[in-house]
């Protein structure tokens, strides 16, 4: 990337939201880039809207005001879709990753973003199956990976052995690197 | 060797005092100070720290008891914000009397009511009589570095004044970034050995703590506390020298951003001057000559050094994050027209108070404040002296 | 309840609330994760849900518990956990809007861009 990129996550409370943001910025910081990940507070609770925040760049980040425009949103519960305006503020030519059943096409016109790119993943479902709970962080930084070509899905899962190994057993990690992996292949664009 | 790490600011806060290995820590959480304190905690449940840590039942016992063991001859520290920070009000202003030489992060949040857990800087600005020396950071780095150098300036024997170091409650503080940690044994070098001073545990030389002054003595001892304050001026340069020297970042009573040239200039404290950096290199871009000043060291004030960086400027914006009711303007706002009327700065001066209970301010925000500041220079009028940016009406 | 926008001079001084029992225009029900569901057959009516709910949603008429108030239940699932005939079950709230269990939360709804 040759200049500042800006993300926001939305999910809710308990979904991981919050740790996405820190993991890419993780991967950002061992591939030498500048970054800031910060999260929106209100009141914490369990099931509540969040969002945060993430900025990537080559070069030192001096903005520390919230990311009005941002290029990519990601939607981590597709319940979200119903509640709050996702799209708000994303750039035209922007990129929206959604986590949802639904295929791009019925998300653009249910979000109401016409332009810019749309990628879809059943987040939600691989969760299930490969880790049998409904965090749905992993896949869906595999799914973001892939979709933007911000690095190699190999190289998230190296991230993520490296970040995750010594907190969480080995079975854990591999089931969350079998998320990243099926998310990356299963992630659709229309 | 030194590392980068992703860190927030309490995070890299919390790794300072570990390196720093005070000899006691007695602490209260407050949002958004206590993952510092918590993340701490850690290491001294697990043995990293020789810190002797005590759990107490509120702010105030928090700073009694730093005062306490400060008196008794140790390196003390804690952290607050906003409410905790006001708590601990009357021991504030005794842990500088007393000359004790504490260091404590305040993380910046609004002060109640109603009730506001986000940024702004009414609880450090309104302790800026307390006696206590002030520095802010704008980011996880700074607040690492300040926490760091506030060390070796509390403990200084011409100094001998608690320091509060200041950053951004949720900005700041929860905001991962990159963060250059020192290593261990480099920072061990840089902070020293502490020397206690008329320690209390001193047994072969007894002395009493915190005795009653009549208006015969009162006076006497607060001029001292005036002279730290003087040394001060002189030995947080230093102390930012020997850190150049060792670290290699740069540090002094404030920070510079394209101000050389600029015919107009911000002056803003904290993440924000981040913020005003990008619009003032965006601004720069399309031909206007604006400049940035970030004021890194709020007490002592530096007023000639502040001064004679906007001498030739012809309008100054300054932006407050907190307000005195009933004063002129913001506590920055007047401390620095008082600066640039007594060093006969004659640029015009207006006030922008902004972001109280962390109400966000976006880049279109300060450009805004830049245009008034053209058009002051361009008129020589001031159409609002102190202004409330992004208030609604 | 306040305007969102309101501007300074439109707002009770001091943040001080005026208006009594305003806390009935905020609905919660979109905060839950998972809800409460009762099994009447399995109710002896103790209303032991309804002492411990802490936002007073259980309904009860004539000394009878008859159902939640899902507008404002957040889904906290001490109701089921303190029924001592398990009478109450949590369900995921997904799963619960798709089968149309109960009454649909629909306070935070907002319609679809192509409503």
């Amino acid at each position: 990337m040759a200049k500042l990129m800006e993300i926001r996550w939305h999910g809710r409370g308990g979904q991981g939201v919050v740790t996405a943001g820190k993991m890419l910025a993780q991967v950002a910081l061992d591939s030498g880039q500048y970054f800031q990940a910060f999260p929106d507070y209100g009141p914490e609770r369990a099931g509540a809207p969040i969002r945060a925040f993430t900025r990537v760049s080559p070069e030192p980040i001096h903005k520390h005001c919230q990311i009005q425009s941002p290029d990519i949103v990601l939607v981590l519960d597709p319940t979200l879709l119903e509640a709050i305006d996702v799209a708000e503020g994303l750039k035209e030519d922007g990129m929206l990753l959604v986590n949802t059943d639904l295929p791009p096409e019925k998300v653009r016109k249910k979000v109401g973003f016409q332009t810019g790119k749309v990628f879809t993943v059943d987040a939600t479902k691989i969760a299930l199956e490969t880790m049998g709970r409904e965090i749905t962080n992993t896949p869906m930084l595999g799914a973001f990976v892939k979709a933007t070509g911000l690095l190699s899905v190999e190289d998230l899962v190296a991230q993520t052995r490296k970040q995750f190994g010594d907190k969480f057993g080995k079975a854990v990690v591999d089931r969350n690197v079998e998320a990243i992996r099926r998310a990356a292949q299963e992630v659709q664009e229309g | 060797m030194s590392r980068f790490e992703a860190m927030d600011g309490n995070t890299a806060t919390a790794e300072a005092m570990r390196q720093i290995n005070p000899d006691v820590v007695a602490a209260y959480p407050i949002t958004p100070q206590t993952s510092t304190v918590q993340t701490f905690s850690q290491f001294v449940a697990d043995g990293e720290v020789d810190t002797e840590f005590i759990r107490v039942e509120s702010e105030h016992s928090a700073m009694a008891a730093c005062i306490g063991a400060s008196s008794a001859g140790g390196r003390v520290m804690t952290a607050t914000a906003a409410n905790g920070l006001a708590l601990m009000w009357e021991m504030v202003y005794i842990a500088a009397s007393n000359r004790s030489p504490i260091v404590m992060p305040v993380v910046n949040r609004a002060l109640s009511g109603p009730i506001n857990i986000h940024c702004d800087h009414s609880d450090s600005m309104g302790a800026r009589d307390a006696g206590w020396i002030q520095l802010y950071g704008e980011n996880p780095q700074e607040a690492y570095d300040n926490c760091l150098q506030a060390v070796r300036i509390a403990e200084h024997e011409d100094v001998l004044l608690p320091v509060m170091t200041m950053y951004d409650g949720f900005i700041t503080s929860h905001g991962l970034e990159r963060v250059q940690i020192e290593d261990d044994e480099a920072v061990r070098d840089f902070i020293g050995p502490f020397k206690a001073h008329e320690p209390l545990l001193d047994i072969d030389n007894p002395v009493t703590y915190g005795p009653l002054d009549f208006y015969d003595f009162y006076m006497e001892h607060k001029r001292q506390q005036v002279e730290g304050m003087k040394h001060a001026r002189r030995v947080i340069p230093e102390v930012a020298a020997d850190f150049e020297k060792r670290f290699g970042r740069k540090y002094g009573f404030f920070e510079e951003h394209r101000l050389d040239d600029a015919e107009l200039a911000l002056v803003v404290l904290s993440s924000t001057a981040g913020t005003a950096k990008s619009v003032v290199d965006d601004l720069r871009s399309r031909g206007i000559k604006v400049g940035l000043l970030k004021p890194r060291v709020f007490r002592p004030f530096p007023a000639q050094e502040l001064a004679d960086a906007l001498r030739d400027k012809a309008a100054i914006g300054v932006m407050d994050r907190s307000d005195s009711f009933g004063a002129l303007g913001g506590p920055l706002f007047m401390e620095l027209s008082a600066a640039c009327k007594i060093h006969d700065v004659p640029a015009k001066i207006v006030d922008y108070v902004f972001g109280l209970g962390g109400r966000d301010t976006t880049p279109d925000q300060i450009e805004s404040v830049v245009r008034d500041l053209a058009d002051i220079a361009d008129t020589g009028k001031i159409k609002q002296l102190v202004s409330y940016l992004g208030v609604r009406e | 309840m306040v305007d969102l926008n309101a501007g300074w001079r439109d707002i009770p001084r001091g943040g001080k609330i005026v208006e009594a029992g305003n806390a009935r225009e905020y609905e919660t029900g979109s905060w839950r994760a998972m809800r409460p569901v009762v099994d009447q057959e399995k109710c002896i009516n103790c209303l032991q849900c309804w002492v411990f709910c802490p936002d007073a949603s259980i309904i009860v008429e004539n000394e009878e518990m008859v159902g939640f108030r899902y507008e404002y239940c957040k889904g906290c699932g001490i109701c089921a956990s303190i029924c001592p005939v398990d009478a109450i079950e949590m369900v995921s709230e997904a799963e619960a809007e798709s089968e149309a269990v109960g009454a649909a939360s629909g306070s935070d709804r907002r319609p679809a861009k192509d409503e």
